[in-house]
């Protein structure tokens, strides 16, 4: 087989799964009205199926900003940071992000995937071991494997199998990264980290804790889970990323060990691309101002996702473990999800389909975001259309 | 002590997957896992941490990507077993 009838045969097992012209994947959106509203084909939509967590997308105060930066200093950077400099919004937003974590440093990278990619293989490389959970998003197993480190998994959220990896690797505990996520995308529940920062002390290892998910979701001020746990003197590097609760583009990790500037000059995700352009960096700061104050936010968003969750186990769907903004139906076929996703799209309402092999353990997920802007009504109608569902195709 | 070791692990191995494939191959330490025996990526991963616990290791992702047949899941579970 050549490159390009291996590409075919991947297609031919894509089209097998889903029916022709059924467009699930990169599904072609043509207007966006709101923070909730869109238009595909020719319905307005509900839009279930974003990480708009915060609603801040059309934020008037981010948008300006952005205006602003694209008038003073242009479209773009032309380059990378150590290349072709640093502009002054780049050193802010860090600065702005380690003051927002109570940490002595902070780095931005161009997307979320890239600061994943850049802090991990920037801390381990080969020789080093990374034990990561089962259900680990893609760009912190590519940034594993860039590392060249070795990549050990424990079963998802599952602590006894997580101390009995780490009790295998004897003296090697020491030079491994622990990585766990604030919120996983998939189900929509939230590591243990309580119990993880104990086993990391006592086997001394060092953590990274994602709050992609879980940043201005969690914690009194948006932190993420180490706020909500109060663990943010254990926790030794966070990224996250400004695509969903900030609504832009890029990423960042923090830490309070000084030796996280030295990635700079060794991470190649960080160095080999161009900087986040003025205008994203514009936008990234205002929502991180609105993100910090956005209690109201946060209560709205928690109120939408308590609502969800609750109607959907009501009706008897299979869910997550706990409530959260990913709310995800677990379906045991494909061909059940598919439809699901189908008549909820019939009515006007636009969810994520996730297919194995992306969903855990060989199951189909049609999978919610929910977000504070986002209404009780809006809740409601699609809580009923779910139940007309599940009476019409789960039970026939 | 390896050698038999390896034999063990041979013969854990065989009987294991021949309880989750529904081909008729009968399993040798040649057979490839991948393209002669039908088992989806979920069983494989099973079957993976059911070895990791009888042998008391935990085998890297990355060792799995250069493992095709039998006999070389064998040997690199007899090695990192040796390590360990
Ligand atoms: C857990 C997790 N980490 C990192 C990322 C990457 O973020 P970005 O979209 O900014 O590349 C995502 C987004 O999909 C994610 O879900």
């Amino acid at each position: 087989m050549n490159l390009l009838e291996k590409l075919d045969a991947a297609a031919a097992a894509r089209k097998a799964l889903l029916p022709e012209g059924v467009g699930a994947f990169g599904i072609p959106i043509e207007e966006v009205y709101s923070a909730t509203e869109a238009r595909i084909g020719e319905r307005r939509v509900l839009l279930l199926g974003t990480n708009n967590y915060l609603g801040l997308t059309f934020a008037p105060e981010c948008i300006q900003a952005a205006h602003k930066a694209l008038d003073d200093e242009g479209t773009g950077t032309t380059g990378s940071r150590m290349a072709n400099g640093s502009y002054y919004g780049h050193r802010a937003l860090e600065r702005e992000f380690a003051d927002f974590y109570g940490c002595g440093s902070g780095i931005v990278f161009t997307t979320g995937y890239q600061a994943n990619l850049g802090t991990i293989s920037g801390l381990v490389g080969r020789g080093d071991t990374v034990l990561i959970d089962g259900d680990s998003h893609a760009s912190i197993f590519d940034g594993c494997i860039l590392s060249g480190a070795e990549i050990i998994r424990f079963k998802h959220n599952d602590m006894a199998d997580m101390e009995k990896r780490l009790r295998r690797l004897g003296d090697r505990a020491e030079t491994t990264l622990i990585i766990v996520e604030g919120i996983y995308s998939m189900l929509g529940d939230q590591a243990p980290l309580a119990d993880i920062v104990e086993l990391k002390n006592k086997y001394r290892c060092t953590l990274l804790l994602d709050e992609a998910h879980s940043l201005g979701v969690l914690g009194e001020t948006g932190q993420g889970l180490v706020e909500k746990t109060g663990l943010q003197k254990e926790v030794d590097f966070i990224t996250g990323t400004f695509s969903k609760s900030l609504c832009s583009i890029g990423g960042f990790c923090v830490s309070n060990h000084p030796q996280l500037d030295q990635l700079r000059y060794v991470s190649h995700p960080y160095i080999f691309t161009a900087s986040p352009s003025p205008a994203t960096i514009a936008s990234t700061r205002a929502a991180l101002q609105l993100l910090r104050e956005g209690g109201h936010l946060r209560k709205q968003l928690w109120k939408n996702c308590t609502q969800l969750y609750n109607r959907l186990a009501e009706i008897g769907y299979q869910l997550g473990p706990e409530p959260g903004p990913v709310i995800a139906a677990i379906l045991d076929s494909p061909k059940q999800a598919l439809q699901i996703w189908q008549r909820l799209l019939e009515k006007n309402i636009y969810v994520n389909l996730i297919l194995p092999p992306a969903a855990p353990d060989g199951k189909s997920l049609v999978r919610c975001s929910v977000n504070a802007a986002h209404t009780t009504e809006q809740m409601t109608y699609v809580g009923d259309s779910f139940a007309k569902l599940y009476h019409e195709i789960l039970q026939s | 002590m390896t050698d038999n070791n390896y034999n063990e692990i041979i013969e854990l191995l065989c009987d294991r997957l021949s309880s989750l494939t529904d081909s008729e191959v009968s399993i040798t330490a040649e057979t490839n896992l991948i393209s002669e025996l039908s088992i989806d990526s979920v069983k494989l991963l099973n079957l993976i941490m059911e070895i990791e616990d009888a042998f008391d290791i935990s085998i890297p992702i990355n060792a799995l990507a250069d493992v095709q047949t039998v006999h070389e899941l064998a040997s690199l579970i007899s090695k990192i077993k040796s390590a360990s």
